[in-house]
């Protein structure tokens, strides 16, 4: 996968975010066994540290696990990873509005842009 | 976590010239730190000093709690910014030399990076092109089982895949019980793998922080903060 970050930002909680989605989506499902940190440090490009802070901070919103010696794996209730999903969706859906708006579009306009939208 | 490395009011003068101002440092194990700063802010004396090659003019470094001496500089792993290798050996000849002479020397590793990378180990070091003569002083390096790794401009000659592959070695052999120091002007392309950077400019150390504090306090990447505090 692609990891995308951005490195105007806090690196940690975009690990994090990406990860929610990974399982919002079903990519990773309830129960599974995670990637190691090493290896997402490795895909990512990022230091073991960061991603076990992203690590212990979805541990602490009940998203993942970890069982000793065996890793991390994704909780049996996928909500909070879902919510995370959803508020990405939002942020970044309001971020677009505003950037169209700023362009003296209206939302029925923006509706009628995207409908028509072709990828060329 | 236990502390590698400590500078207390380091200074050193080069005759009137002075490169380094009452320096005081602490690095702690498991961390990949990058030492920023523009051109004769001091760092490669730093790191000289670190590795026993410059005395301190004042103040005090220890490592693991010893001045640099013979035990020290068997924990410390050194790149230098010049290559110190014989040319008219050969990879193979610089590797077995390697095996001799550190105890925590890992042949094996050092020959899968080397393979990996594509180059010919029984090649002469004088026939490397610069890239790939950075490459084998860098996998050396990364080859000895080492509590901190310091290493002076690493990246400066080598096309932009294989500094990607060079951050994936660094990463790879992260260990906890170690540090890795990384002095570079190449701060993008080496930032996402940082835990800690160093600002150093006149000799003196103008900030130490985590780099994702840096990233939520000023809303920018370290290459950009750093663009900004080092601007003309």
């Amino acid at each position: 996968m692609n990891w995308l970050l951005d490195k105007k930002r806090p690196i940690c909680p975009q690990i994090a975010e990406k990860l929610c989605v990974l399982i919002a989506s079903g990519e990773i499902g309830a129960g599974d066994r995670l990637m190691s940190v090493r290896d997402v440090a490795l895909n990512a490009g990022v230091t073991p540290n960061t991603v076990q802070k992203s690590f212990e901070m979805l541990e602490q919103q009940g998203v993942i696990y970890s069982r000793r010696g065996a890793g991390w794996f994704v909780s049996e209730n996928v909500d909070v990873a879902k919510n995370v999903f959803n508020e990405l969706v939002h942020s970044k859906t309001v971020a677009y509005l505003n950037d169209m708006e700023s362009l003296g579009l209206g939302k029925k306009e923006i509706i009628n842009i995207i409908k028509e939208f072709r990828y060329e | 976590m236990s502390e590698i490395l400590r500078c207390v009011g380091l200074t050193k003068n080069y005759g009137g010239l002075r490169a380094l101002d009452n320096l005081s440092l602490s690095i702690e194990s498991g961390r990949i730190i990058g030492l920023l700063g523009p051109n004769g802010a001091g760092k490669t004396t730093l790191i000289k000093m670190i590795n026993g090659l410059l005395q301190p003019t004042s103040g005090t470094i220890t490592i693991n709690g010893l001045a640099p001496c013979t035990t020290t500089k068997q924990l410390v792993s050194y790149l230098p910014d010049v290559s110190y290798l014989n040319n008219w050996m050969t990879v193979e000849q610089i590797v077995d030399m390697f095996t001799d002479f550190y105890a925590d020397f890992r042949p094996q590793l050092a020959y899968e990076m080397i393979s990996r990378l594509g180059i010919d180990r029984k090649l002469r070091l004088k026939t490397l092109s610069k890239g790939n003569k950075e490459k084998v002083c860098l996998i050396l390096v990364m080859s000895r089982n080492a509590m901190l790794y310091v290493l002076d401009e690493p990246i400066a000659g080598v096309d932009p895949a294989t500094r990607d592959y060079i951050i994936s070695t660094i990463i790879n052999n992260y260990n906890p019980a170690a540090s890795v120091l990384i002095s570079t002007h190449l701060i993008s392309d080496i930032e996402s793998v940082l835990d800690e950077v160093i600002f150093i400019q006149n000799g003196m150390i103008t900030m130490h922080d985590s780099v994702d504090n840096i990233r939520s306090q000023h809303n920018m990447s370290v290459d950009e903060y750093f663009r900004e505090v080092f601007r003309w």
